[in-house]
């Protein structure tokens, strides 16, 4: 078993003891209570606010739980916040692409549509957003799925088919994900309507956490190669797309 | 001209922005700084020019080392600038002689009814298509001239230069002292009040009336033709285009046809409708202004109607209520209900402006019944944007005799989904967001490209504007006569609620308090 992490332990403490009493903690009180350094303690409080987790009142400079504790298990980010953060990105990429952009996020096992960018030729198309789609049928609901165990776990008891080539039994699934989360994108090539496919990638938030996923959809001739496989300057596009929404929204490293 | 790109210069009230385009009118990189905001009295609003001056100067080589490119590679520059903003400086050391007025500043209202007494806030609005108000350029400039011993001389031997804030970018960037060009565009002009808008030169009658020396105005200019050549931050390369920057994102949206409007949704909302080579005389509480003037061509004029209050309703719905976290929540909050539920929220909070312009009014939140829950008040948050647009488009309609049929929408509001929808729904046309929401930036991009032959005509620019996304009206018709009739009965309840002479329900916020009363005053001019 790998050794623990100490700096975890200790954040932990922390919480325990800010959820202990009713009133607020100073940084002295403590790193008194648990008989450690005031600078040790003092970076772990500016971790935990800088992630939500604690909150540092404005006057006494005491801290507190943060609201983002008390919701962990509901929603991670909103949906709009997503969308208004994201939007200078997604008309960046249909416009690069030439292909409509979404992004979506899981709603009960499926991808909800939450931004739809036209794709750039002016020709008469509706707003999608609001629309869910299949998980296991699309690139935007098979990143969302390679990303949430729970989620994949759900999906494989229903697997309807739309196409012939949609993916449809449980093993075909776990390899598809997995492959997903190996190279960082998802394919769909006529998976959900013939002759459409599409790419996508997964967008995360602060500490790496998948929070949506961004994607191009469009006519299978002019989204994929001759080998019927998405064309690698699409790939490289959403993945670019995808890394700066991430940076937006704090994610450090992607 | 591959491999070349046009850089704008945004310089906005808050911060400065360096914007690099690609021939296809796509962002390729952007530096932006915040400048400091100086209150040294109530209603007072400061900016440094040297700091403004000093960020473009820093901003430029970042845009370009961000893209990757050398200097040789920019093939124009263009400016959007915040409008009536006031710098005063001298010509020999370049040195400003006091801090930049900006547009927000009251202080000028004790000089505005002094000159409205003479003839009423609309003496001049033949002439120059304004209304006597703190919120224009050539007051600011009496003021300063008043305030300063021995400033008024210098200003008429010419020592000292005006400018709004494209013409003190404009004079740095083409060596400042040692032969900076000193002009304005006609755009940037039109809001000073100097400036008559049917011949676009300074008036004698205006200049006169008001109280400005001609030596220390600049030249006034098209909006798209090379001013000169940069002999600082970039070298050798053109200046060629200014405007203000609602008119520039009048451009940027590619609005080059009458009849086309679009308006931008920030934390109050503009909206612009070219009327073309008419001017429109406003009937309805909306002021005439100049669109843009591509060179030799023609000016082309449009009709402004402001709205105080719209993204700032959010923000104080977060701010001051906290019943919600983030402003895009709003959205959120809102779908947790089908309808507003009989509630109205009219956002009064400094009087209305555009087309009421009602100093004294206050705002309110009428139909509250023990059904109303927050989901409810969000609702009517967002709506009461969509109705302020309508009414608008209303007096638009009516002052210019053309039927909007298409609304363009930019800004950062237009990420609200159900907002734009509720707007699409109110006018009962289609509201069309473009792909590029830098529509102030890309205007000036798109003025300084065509003056420099970088793109060949207009034509050639609506080929790089695309729809991201169109929101189709598909609100029952009686449905919506009756919730336009309920809003209205709304608005009228906020008249006459501040008494006049005592500070009852809150001080206003500077600009709207004097503008407003301006305006008010204007209407009621015998």
């Amino acid at each position: 078993m790998p050794k623990s992490i100490q700096s975890i332990e200790r954040a932990a403490a922390v919480l325990r003891l800010l959820a202990r009493g009713p009133g607020r903690l100073g940084v002295v009180e403590l790193a008194g209570s648990l008989g450690l350094p005031k600078g040790t303690v003092h970076g772990i409080l500016r971790t935990l606010a800088g992630v939500g987790f604690v909150e540092q009142d404005g006057i006494t400079g005491k801290y507190q739980l943060g609201a983002t504790l008390l919701h962990l298990g509901t929603s991670y980010l909103d949906v709009n916040e997503l969308r208004s953060r994201a939007i200078n990105w997604a008309d960046a990429l249909a416009s690069r692409s030439g292909e409509a952009v979404r992004i979506g996020t899981l709603l009960e096992g499926k991808a909800l549509v939450v931004h739809h960018v036209f794709r750039p030729d002016d020709s008469l198309q509706t707003v999608e957003i609001g629309l869910l789609l299949p998980a296991h049928a699309c690139a935007l609901g098979k990143v969302l799925l390679a990303y949430d165990g729970a989620a994949a776990t759900a999906a494989h008891r229903v697997l309807e088919p739309y196409t012939r080539r949609t993916v449809c039994t449980g093993t075909e699934l776990t390899r598809a994900l997995t492959e997903i989360r190996e190279r960082g994108w998802a394919g769909e090539v006529e998976e959900l309507s013939v002759g459409v496919a599409g790419v996508a990638a997964p967008i995360r938030g602060h500490g790496g956490l998948v929070v949506g996923a961004i994607g191009i959809t469009g006519a299978v001739d002019r989204v994929c190669d001759r080998h019927n496989a998405p064309r690698a300057q699409l790939v490289s596009q959403v993945q670019d797309a995808a890394r700066a929404v991430s940076r937006e929204l704090g994610a450090q490293r992607w | 001209m591959t491999g070349h790109y046009v850089l704008a210069i945004d310089q906005g009230t808050t911060s400065t922005r360096c914007i690099l385009f690609d021939f296809r009118g796509r962002l390729v990189s952007v530096a932006q700084r915040e400048h400091q905001q100086h209150y040294p009295q109530p209603g007072w609003v400061e900016h440094d020019p040297t700091e403004i001056w000093r960020s473009v100067r820093r901003l430029v080589p970042q845009a370009l080392a961000q893209a990757g490119i050398g200097a040789e590679q920019v093939a124009t520059i263009g400016i959007a600038n915040q409008r009536e903003t006031t710098v005063l400086w001298d010509r020999r050391t370049g040195v400003p002689v006091a801090r930049a007025i900006n547009w927000q500043d009251t202080r000028t209202d004790g000089l505005i009814e002094e000159l409205a007494a003479d003839g009423g806030h609309g003496r001049f609005s033949t002439a120059c298509g304004l209304p006597l108000a703190t919120y224009f350029a050539g007051p600011k400039i009496r003021w300063l001239l008043d305030a300063t011993p021995g400033l008024r001389a210098r200003a008429e031997r010419g020592e000292v230069l005006f400018g709004t804030i494209e013409t003190w970018l404009i004079w740095n960037l083409t060596g400042g002292p040692e032969g900076g060009v000193h002009v304005t565009d006609v755009t940037n002009a039109s809001r000073t009040m100097l400036m008559d808008i049917s011949t676009l030169q300074w008036s004698d009658e205006l200049l006169d009336g008001i109280g400005v020396p001609r030596a220390m105005l600049p030249e006034i200019r098209s909006s798209a033709e090379v001013y000169g050549k940069a002999s600082v931050v970039l070298p050798g390369v053109s200046i060629a285009a200014a405007l203000g920057d609602q008119q520039a994102a009048l451009f940027g949206q590619c609005c080059f046809t009458t009849g086309e409007a679009k308006c931008t949704y920030g934390t109050g909302s503009f909206l612009l409708l070219n009327t073309g080579a008419e001017i429109v005389r406003s009937s309805h509480g909306l002021l005439t202004t100049v669109g843009y003037k591509i060179g030799e061509d023609a000016p082309v004029y449009a009709l402004e109607g402001s709205i105080a209050i719209t993204g700032s309703l959010v923000q104080w719905f977060r701010d001051n209520l906290g019943l919600i976290n983030s402003a895009p929540e709003i959205e959120t909050l809102a779908l947790t209900v089908q309808d507003n539920g009989g509630c109205f929220i009219v956002p009064a909070f400094s009087g209305l402006f555009a087309p009421h312009w009602r100093s004294e009014a206050r705002g309110i939140i009428v139909g509250l019944t023990s059904y109303i829950t927050k989901g409810h008040l969000a609702r009517a948050v967002l709506e009461a944007t969509g109705w302020q647009t309508r009414e608008v488009v209303d007096a638009m309609n009516a002052d210019s005799g053309i039927e909007l049929s298409t609304l363009r929408v930019d800004g950062g509001m237009t990420a609200d989904n159900l907002l734009m929808q509720f707007v699409a729904d109110v006018l009962d046309v289609p509201v069309v967001r473009p792909m590029a929401l830098e529509t102030v930036s890309l205007g000036a991009a798109y003025a300084a490209g065509l003056a420099v032959g970088y793109w060949a005509d207009l034509a050639g620019l609506r080929r790089n504007w695309h729809r991201a996304s169109e929101w189709q009206p598909k609100m029952d018709p009686g449905h919506r006569a009756a919730e336009y009739a309920s809003w209205q009965r709304a608005v009228e309840r906020t008249f006459g609620w501040k008494k006049i002479g005592r500070s009852q329900g809150g001080s206003s916020t500077p600009l709207a308090a004097r503008a407003v009363r301006s305006h008010r005053g204007l209407t009621d001019t015998p």
